[in-house]
C-alpha cells in the first residue's frame, strides 16, 4: 500500500506556487477574490480549508504561530489547525497576538493591536459579500467588475425601512480602497474598524469557494452605511467579568438556567494578559496564578 | 468564581480514542479485513472510488473501513489522499468500444451485435430478504459459456453510422482536458468541466436531480440506449518512451442515453446524448450522470433553462458531497462570537418593538 | 552551447528557499516602494540577477508563460535555464505572458503589450519583472497607495525613466492593470498596480 509521504507544511510546492501567486495578485487588487484551484485538505470543507491552505503557502520555519478560533487559542478546531502546522512544519506556536508572526484566525479579530511584519489569515466560508442578495457568481463578478454595488446598498436600506437599523450584525461589508465590497469573513462588525489602516497584511481564504482575497496594511477599509444611518459598533454594554475589559468584545456565558449571565472577553489571550497584568473583574479569583487550568 | 474550560486538547485525543474503540466494535467479533471490504462489500467501494476520483480498490476498502461505513466520509478520505499524489501526466483516452463486456443491456433495440448480457446484477431479484447469508452460504458456481468472439459495439456507434444521432464530439489526442482538481472552476464551463464534476459527484444529488427531469422539470425524453460494465485497457503516453505503455485494466461502467431529437432549418433532426462514467458496477450513478449530463447541454442545444438540473452553476457549484457535508457540518462549530452579535441586534430590536407598542397605552393610562 | 549539466544551479533547498524567497516578494507587494532582500541564492544564467532567478525559481512552473525582453532572449542559455528549473513555457506573445522578465528596461515595449487582465477576472495579467541599475542611488519618487503608510520615498536608477509616468495608465484602467518588480542584485522592490505617484525627481 502507498504510504503516504508529506512535505513540509503538508502542501506540495506545485500547489504552493499557485497559492503564492494568487496571494500577490490578491494583495495587488485589494478585496477582489482571487480564484485559485484548493486543494482537498485532510481537515472537511467549512472547517478552515482556505485559512490553512494560506497558512501553509506563507509558513516558515522561523515563523510562529498563533490560531484562534472566536477569539479563542483553546477552542478544539483552533487546537486541531495549530496541532496540524506543528505536526507538518514543526513551527513554533504560540497564545501571544504581539509574539505571533502568522495568526490564522475565524470569526474575530485579536483585541490586541497588530503590529507590521505579522499577517493575520482569515478562514473565510463564504467571499462573496452580493452572495445573499444574488447567488449566481457570473452575476455577481459582473456586479463586482463594473463597480455596480446598487443591489448592497437597497439591501442594507430595507433593514433601515424594516427595523430601523442596519441588521447585519456579522459578515458586515466593507468597501476596500474606495473600490471593492467586500466579505469581512463572519466576525461581528465590532471587528471592523479594526481592518481599517492595519499595519498587518490580512489575508483571506475560502477553501470550499476556492477564493483568496487580501487587504495590503495601511489601506482604506470603510464600513458601508449611510449619512443619516452611520455604521456603529456593537458591544455588550458591561465590564468583562475576569479581566474589567471595558473596551473588548465579550462572549455571554450562561450560568445556570434560571437566567443567571456573565460576560468575559471572547479574546482570551487579551483577557489572561490583562489579569497578569492584574486587572481584575467581578468573577476573577483573587491572585491569577491560582486559577484552575483543568 | 468562574474558570473558562480549557484542557481541548485533551478532549481531542480522547475523543480519538473512544472513535478506534467504536469502530472496532465489540471485540469478540472477528475483524473485517480490507479484502472482505473490497469482495463483499465491492459496489460500496465501486462508489468510493467513483466519487473519490482514485481507482484503488484496496485504499478505498481502507477508507470504507475506517469511516466506519461512512460512505461519504470514505469518499473525503480517499480524495485528501488523491490530493498530495504526484502527477506523472494522463492516460490515454480509454476505448470502451473494446471493453471485455461482462454486463452490456440496451433498452433500445431487441437484439444488438454481440448481444444483449444481463450480467451480475440485482434487476430481477425480488427483493427478498434471504435468511440463508445471515449465517454463512456458499453460493453456486456460475454458470459458463464460450465468450462471443462477435465485437460489442456501441449502441450509439450503430445509431451514428446512420447519422441518427448527433456525432460524439470529434476526438483531438491534442486538446486540452479541463481539470478541475488543478484550475478553479469558472463559468460558463465546457463539456468536459463538467462531465468531470459529474463523475466526482454525489450519487444521490444526481440520482434525484436526473428523477426531477424525468418528472418535468426540464424533461428530455430519455432512453437507455446501453448501459455496459466491463474492463478496459489504460494506456500511458511517457514522453521519453514516445510509445504507448499498457498500465493495466480497469473496470468501468458506461451509460449512453439517447435523448429527444432536435433539428432547426439547417440541421436534419437526430437524437442527441447524454453520457455517464464511473469506476466499477455503478450503475444507478452512471444513468443519473447520463441524464444530468443532457440536461445541462440546454443552453448549448438551444433550450430553455427552466429546471434545476439544467442549470450549470446549481447543478455543479452543489454536486460535491466532500464540499457540501463540510459546509453542512461545520454548523457544528462553535458560533458563540456571531450568535452574540445576532442576540445582542435582536434584543435592541425587541426592546425597541416593546418600547413603541407600550407607549401609546401608557399614554392612555394617563389619561 | 550549454548542456544541462553546465547549467547554473537552482536553489539548493528547493521548499525553504522558494518559501523565504516568496515572503520577500509577499512583503515588496504589501509594502510599495520598501526595499525587500532575497536571501535564498541560485545560480545566475547569463545576465539575469540573483533576485530574478530566485523569484522565477519560486513563482514560475508550467501553468506561467514568461515571456523575455531581447536581453534575457540574447543567448539561449536563460530560456534553457528557466524550462530546465521552471518548466516554464516561453512565449513571444508578450501579451499571453503571466511574467515578462526585462533585462534591458530601456526599451521596454509599450505597457499595453502586456495583459492588463479583464475587468471580470483582473488578475490575469501580466507581472513585469524589472532588472534595474540601483535601489537605493538616483533620483527620489514619492509613492502613495495601499501597502504604504502616508508616503514612501524610493531612490532608485530606474529605467525606463519615465517608468512611473508610464505606470499611471494603472489608476484609469484599475482593477485591470500591470504589476512590477524592480530587481537590483539581491534586492527588490514592488509597484502593484495600486500604487500612485505623487512626485518624481
Ligand atoms: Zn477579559
Amino acid at each position: 500500500m502507498n504510504a503516504p509521504a508529506y512535505n513540509f507544511a503538508y502542501l506540495d510546492e506545485q500547489t504552493k506556487r499557485m497559492i503564492r501567486r494568487a496571494i500577490l495578485k490578491a494583495i495587488a487588487i485589494p478585496g477582489y477574490q482571487v480564484p485559485f484551484a484548493s486543494r482537498e485538505m485532510p481537515m472537511p470543507y467549512g472547517w478552515g480549508t482556505g485559512g490553512v491552505q494560506v497558512t501553509a503557502a506563507i509558513l516558515g520555519p522561523d515563523d510562529v504561530l498563533k490560531v484562534i478560533d472566536q477569539g479563542s487559542d483553546d477552542t478544539t478546531n483552533a487546537i486541531s489547525i495549530r496541532k496540524f502546522f506543528g505536526k507538518t512544519a514543526g513551527v513554533a506556536t504560540t497564545t501571544a497576538t504581539a509574539d505571533a508572526t502568522v495568526i490564522q484566525t475565524r470569526h474575530r479579530i485579536p483585541e490586541a493591536p497588530l503590529h507590521a511584519g505579522q499577517v493575520l489569515v482569515y478562514q473565510v466560508p463564504i467571499p462573496e459579500p452580493l452572495r445573499f442578495l444574488e447567488p449566481r457568481e457570473t452575476e455577481t463578478r459582473r456586479m463586482h467588475a463594473l463597480g455596480e454595488y446598487g443591489l448592497m446598498h437597497v439591501k442594507l436600506y430595507e433593514d433601515i425601512a424594516r427595523f430601523g437599523h442596519i441588521a447585519t450584525s456579522y459578515a458586515y461589508p466593507v468597501k476596500v480602497n474606495a473600490r471593492y465590497v467586500m466579505d469581512p469573513s463572519p466576525t461581528p462588525k465590532f471587528d471592523n474598524p479594526k481592518m481599517d489602516n492595519c499595519p498587518a497584511l490580512q489575508l483571506f481564504g475560502a477553501g470550499r469557494e476556492k477564493r483568496i482575497y487580501a487587504i495590503p496594511p495601511h489601506t482604506d477599509v470603510v464600513s458601508l452605511d449611510f449619512e443619516d444611518h452611520p455604521f456603529t459598533r456593537y458591544r455588550f454594554d458591561a465590564p468583562c467579568a475576569l479581566c474589567g475589559a471595558g473596551d473588548s468584545y465579550l462572549d455571554e456565558i450562561v450560568t445556570d438556567d434560571k437566567g443567571g449571565r456573565m460576560f468575559v472577553c471572547s479574546d482570551t489571550d487579551y483577557c489572561e494578559s490583562r489579569q497578569q497584568a492584574g486587572h481584575r473583574g467581578s468573577e476573577s479569583a483573587a491572585p491569577h496564578k491560582e486559577r484552575a487550568h483543568g | 468564581m468562574y474558570v473558562a474550560v480549557k484542557g481541548g486538547e485533551r478532549a481531542i485525543e480522547n475523543a480519538h480514542r473512544l472513535l478506534a474503540h467504536e469502530r472496532r466494535g465489540d471485540r469478540d467479533v472477528p475483524e473485517l479485513s480490507l479484502a472482505q471490504i473490497a469482495e463483499q462489500l465491492s459496489l460500496g467501494v465501486d462508489r468510493v472510488m467513483t466519487e473519490g476520483s482514485l481507482f484503488d480498490r484496496e485504499l478505498a476498502a481502507l477508507a470504507i473501513k475506517q469511516a466506519r461505513g461512512d460512505l461519504i466520509e470514505a469518499i473525503f478520505l480517499v480524495r485528501a489522499f488523491r490530493a498530495t499524489l504526484p502527477r506523472f501526466g494522463a492516460t490515454e483516452p480509454v476505448d470502451t468500444g473494446t471493453m471485455q463486456v461482462r454486463r452490456r443491456i440496451s433498452s433500445t433495440f431487441k437484439d444488438i451485435p454481440g448481444g444483449q448480457i444481463l450480467g451480475p446484477t440485482f434487476d430481477y431479484t425480488h427483493r427478498l430478504l434471504d435468511p440463508q447469508l445471515a449465517d454463512g452460504f456458499s453460493p453456486d458456481e456460475p454458470a459458463t459459456g464460450e465468450a462471443p468472439a462477435m465485437a460489442t459495439p456501441r449502441v450509439t456507434d450503430i445509431l451514428g453510422r446512420d447519422g441518427l444521432i448527433e456525432p460524439s464530439p470529434a476526438a483531438d489526442a491534442d486538446a486540452p482536458v479541463a481539470d478541475l482538481t488543478r484550475e478553479p472552476l469558472n463559468f460558463p464551463a465546457d463539456r468536459d468541466l463538467r462531465l468531470q464534476n459529474l463523475a466526482r459527484a454525489d450519487e444521490g444529488f444526481l440520482l434525484a436531480l436526473g428523477y426531477s427531469s424525468q418528472r418535468g422539470y426540464g424533461r428530455n425524453h430519455p432512453f437507455a440506449g446501453e448501459i455496459r460494465f466491463g474492463e478496459v485497457e489504460v494506456e500511458f503516453i511517457a514522453e521519453d518512451a514516445g510509445f504507448a505503455i499498457p498500465l493495466g485494466s480497469i473496470a468501468l461502467t458506461e451509460c449512453q442515453m439517447v435523448n429527444q431529437f432536435k433539428g432547426s432549418a439547417t440541421e436534419a433532426p437526430c437524437f442527441t446524448r447524454g453520457y455517464g462514467l464511473a469506476f466499477g458496477q455503478s450503475e444507478r450513478k452512471t444513468m443519473s450522470m447520463a441524464l444530468v449530463d443532457r440536461s445541462l447541454r440546454a443552453r448549448e442545444l438551444g433550450e430553455e433553462v427552466v429546471a434545476p438540473g439544467q442549470d450549470e452553476e446549481f447543478v455543479m457549484s452543489h454536486s460535491d458531497n466532500v464540499q457540501a457535508t463540510g459546509f453542512v457540518e461545520h454548523l457544528k462549530l462553535p458560533h458563540y462570537v456571531d450568535f452574540q452579535s445576532e442576540l445582542g441586534l435582536l434584543r435592541k430590536l425587541r426592546q425597541e418593538f416593546a418600547d413603541a407598542n407600550e407607549a401609546p397605552q401608557m399614554q392612555e393610562a394617563a389619561e | 552551447m550549454t548542456t544541462v549539466a553546465e547549467l547554473p544551479a537552482g536553489f539548493a533547498d528547493k521548499v525553504l528557499s522558494a518559501q523565504s524567497t516568496f515572503r520577500s516578494v509577499m512583503d515588496a507587494m504589501a509594502r510599495p516602494g520598501s526595499i525587500q532582500r532575497i536571501a535564498s541564492m541560485a545560480g545566475t544564467p547569463d545576465t539575469m540577477m540573483r533576485g530574478t532567478a530566485a523569484i522565477a525559481l519560486t513563482l514560475f512552473d508550467h501553468d506561467t508563460p514568461v515571456w523575455l525582453d531581447g536581453r534575457m532572449s540574447a543567448t539561449a542559455n536563460i530560456a534553457k535555464w528557466l524550462k530546465f528549473h521552471t518548466s516554464a513555457p516561453i512565449v513571444a506573445d508578450s501579451s499571453i505572458a503571466g511574467f515578462a522578465l526585462v533585462g534591458d528596461p530601456q526599451s521596454l515595449p509599450a505597457l499595453d503589450r502586456f495583459a492588463f487582465g479583464s475587468n471580470e477576472y483582473p488578475d490575469r495579467s501580466t507581472t513585469l519583472i524589472l532588472q534595474v541599475e540601483s535601489l537605493t542611488d538616483g533620483p527620489t519618487t514619492e509613492l502613495r497607495g495601499p501597502g504604504i503608510d502616508g508616503t514612501v520615498t524610493l531612490r532608485a536608477s530606474i529605467q525606463p525613466q519615465d517608468l512611473f509616468e508610464r505606470l499611471v495608465i494603472n489608476a484609469a484602467l484599475f482593477p485591470r492593470g500591470i504589476d512590477v518588480v524592480l530587481v537590483h542584485d539581491d534586492a527588490i522592490v514592488a509597484i502593484p498596480r495600486t500604487t500612485r505617484l505623487v512626485r518624481g525627481g
